[in-house]
């Protein structure tokens, strides 16, 4: 610490200062000129609140829609993952026709806003899937049996399983172009060398990549993917947009009804930060080892 | 075909985009023979192994490798390819797997035995190229020499009928390039066939039953090791001998 001090120059001390005015500036303001009336005694309420009626403390607005985050966050990473690694191997393949496909599909996710990019895949393809595969039925009929703790633990209220499921399906096609990118790099850093050992001990081109070439280039990527995976922790915010209950959602329901803009917001806010600055801690940490 | 042939290639043509690698290769190995194949570098005699086994495939004429001709795209290739072991410059062992691993994904993933049956198989080679303690270490724990021998066990391991040398000592430091020739000559007396890339003249002059110089994608001669060695017919061979063999 002291040390940190001596090092400071009279140029970190004017930054710091300005910081701070700045900050102070805003509370003022925030506090002065809006009135605002700062009600943090109500936030927590809205993590868990006390249900008489059951007598025990229930998750409200805030956790469930933590809960539905990491549910859409999990869900799609393994999605993301399986169809990146497709995309990946599209993108290497020596046929021309699989090859251009992938990259027109990577080109259309770069050069376009995700937000349009999430509404085109909602309304084109996850709403057709779930109505083709009438999922909404099927969906009612689970959430009306007795024994459905499992399914109740894995994708929350059953009634809702369509928008929870249409969010993953978006959010995994949406990653899966960066994660395909990712992929492709960790196939092209292996040797030739080795998919021509492979090939010449009689290996299929599937087995080739199956057991030599991705083992390699997925071991490579770790970092770059688990990256790639706390952006898709912050991306699921978006599938706010088409009525997916996440944390976003949850927090715009909780800003509206009760007008804590200010905190709900910075406490939404602090749940992603927990959540993807552990992540990259625990990363780092597997990383190192 | 006569049924004594191996590989046979004739009036074979490769070309890199406008470059001709090869220019009309006409060769034959018998089953059990033992060729060895040398020339100054850039003379396409790595070209010519690797379409042995497809690694390569070449333009026009024809290959034919234990009755299977060689064609890009063809369905027979993995079983040429099962039949066919290569030992690369590079070693290129699996470094995600184990030793024993490297040698066992073969008969396991491609020939579909037993994992017992492999893995007994792949001590039994390890024996024979005399690193058997090494089987549960990884490809980087080992040394330049260890991991040539190792690659050409995981060869062996799929009970191939022919093997490919490309080169096998040229990546390795000079103190350990004599073990990775002694299990090749050891080798050379189980009856395999062997084609061999290589500029060890020693090792060529111990095992060779027949001896061919390439220069610029051609064949220059084809004769025994005693002429090739004291009086080859091509003069560019001579001088090729000479200046390898001064030192």
């Amino acid at each position: 610490m002291r040390n940190l001090i001596k090092r400071l120059h009279w140029i970190d001390y004017l930054i710091l200062f300005v910081l701070v005015a700045a900050t102070a500036a805003i509370v003022v303001r925030v506090g002065g000129v809006l009135n605002y009336d700062w009600r943090w005694e109500k936030i927590p309420n809205y993590i868990f609140r006390y249900k008489e009626s059951e007598e025990r403390w229930v998750a409200n607005l805030l956790v469930q829609g933590l809960v539905a985050t990491v549910r859409i966050s999990i869900y799609a990473s393994i999605l993301a993952l399986i169809l990146g690694v497709i995309l990946g191997v599209a993108r290497c393949s020596a046929n021309l026709t699989i090859r251009m496909l992938a990259r027109t599909y990577l080109e259309f996710l770069r050069n376009v806003p995700p937000v349009v990019v999430i509404f085109i895949f909602f309304f084109f393809l996850s709403e057709q899937l779930i109505v083709a595969l009438n999922m909404e039925s099927w969906a009612r009929s689970i959430a009306r049996q007795e024994n459905n703790a499992i399914w109740t633990f894995l994708f929350g209220d059953m009634r809702r399983f369509p928008a929870l499921i249409s969010g993953v399906i978006v959010l995994a096609l949406f990653e899966s172009a960066f994660v395909g990118e990712i992929v492709r790099a960790g196939i092209q850093s292996i040797d030739r060398g080795q998919r021509e050992a492979a090939r010449s001990i009689g290996m299929s081109w599937f087995q080739e990549m199956r057991f030599i070439v991705l083992p390699q280039a997925l071991r490579k990527v770790l970092p770059p993917l688990a990256n790639q995976f706390i952006s898709l922790v912050k991306d699921s915010s978006l599938v706010s947009l088409i009525s997916v209950p996440d944390l976003t959602f949850k927090t715009v329901e909780l800003v509206a009804s009760t007008r804590l803009i200010f905190e709900g917001w910075l406490t939404a806010a602090a749940f992603y930060f927990v959540i993807c600055f552990g992540l990259s801690l625990l990363f780092r940490r597997l990383e190192n080892k | 075909m006569n049924s004594g042939e191996m590989i046979s290639v004739s009036n074979v043509d490769k070309f890199y985009g406008s470059f001709q690698a090869l220019t009309d290769i006409n060769l034959t190995v018998e089953k059990g023979e033992r060729v060895v194949i040398c020339g100054p570098s850039g003379s396409g005699k790595s070209t010519l192994i690797r379409c042995f086994n497809g690694l390569e495939f070449h333009d026009s004429g024809s290959i034919t490798v234990d009755g299977i001709e060689v064609e890009e795209g063809s369905k027979a290739l993995k079983t040429l390819r099962q039949e066919v072991g290569m030992v690369f410059q590079q070693f290129n062992l699996f470094p995600h797997l184990t030793i024993l691993e490297n040698l066992t994904i073969g008969p396991i993933r491609v020939q579909k035995i037993q994992k017992a049956e492999a893995e007994e198989r792949a001590r039994k080679y390890l024996e024979r190229v005399h690193i058997p303690e090494q089987a549960d270490k990884f490809p980087a724990q080992l040394s330049g020499g260890q991991q040539q021998r190792v690659a050409i066990a995981r060869s062996l391991c799929m009970e191939t009928r022919i093997m490919l040398f490309d080169e096998p000592t040229s990546a390795l430091d000079p103190e350990m390039i004599n073990e990775v020739l002694d299990v090749m000559v050891e080798l050379a007396d189980t009856g395999i066939t062997m084609v061999c890339v290589t500029h060890e003249m020693g090792f060529a002059r111990k095992v060779a039953d027949k001896m061919v110089f390439m220069e610029a994608g051609r064949i220059l001669e084809i004769s025994e090791p005693d002429k090739f060695f004291t009086n080859p017919d091509s003069p560019r061979c001579k001088l090729f001998l000479s200046q390898i063999l001064e030192h």
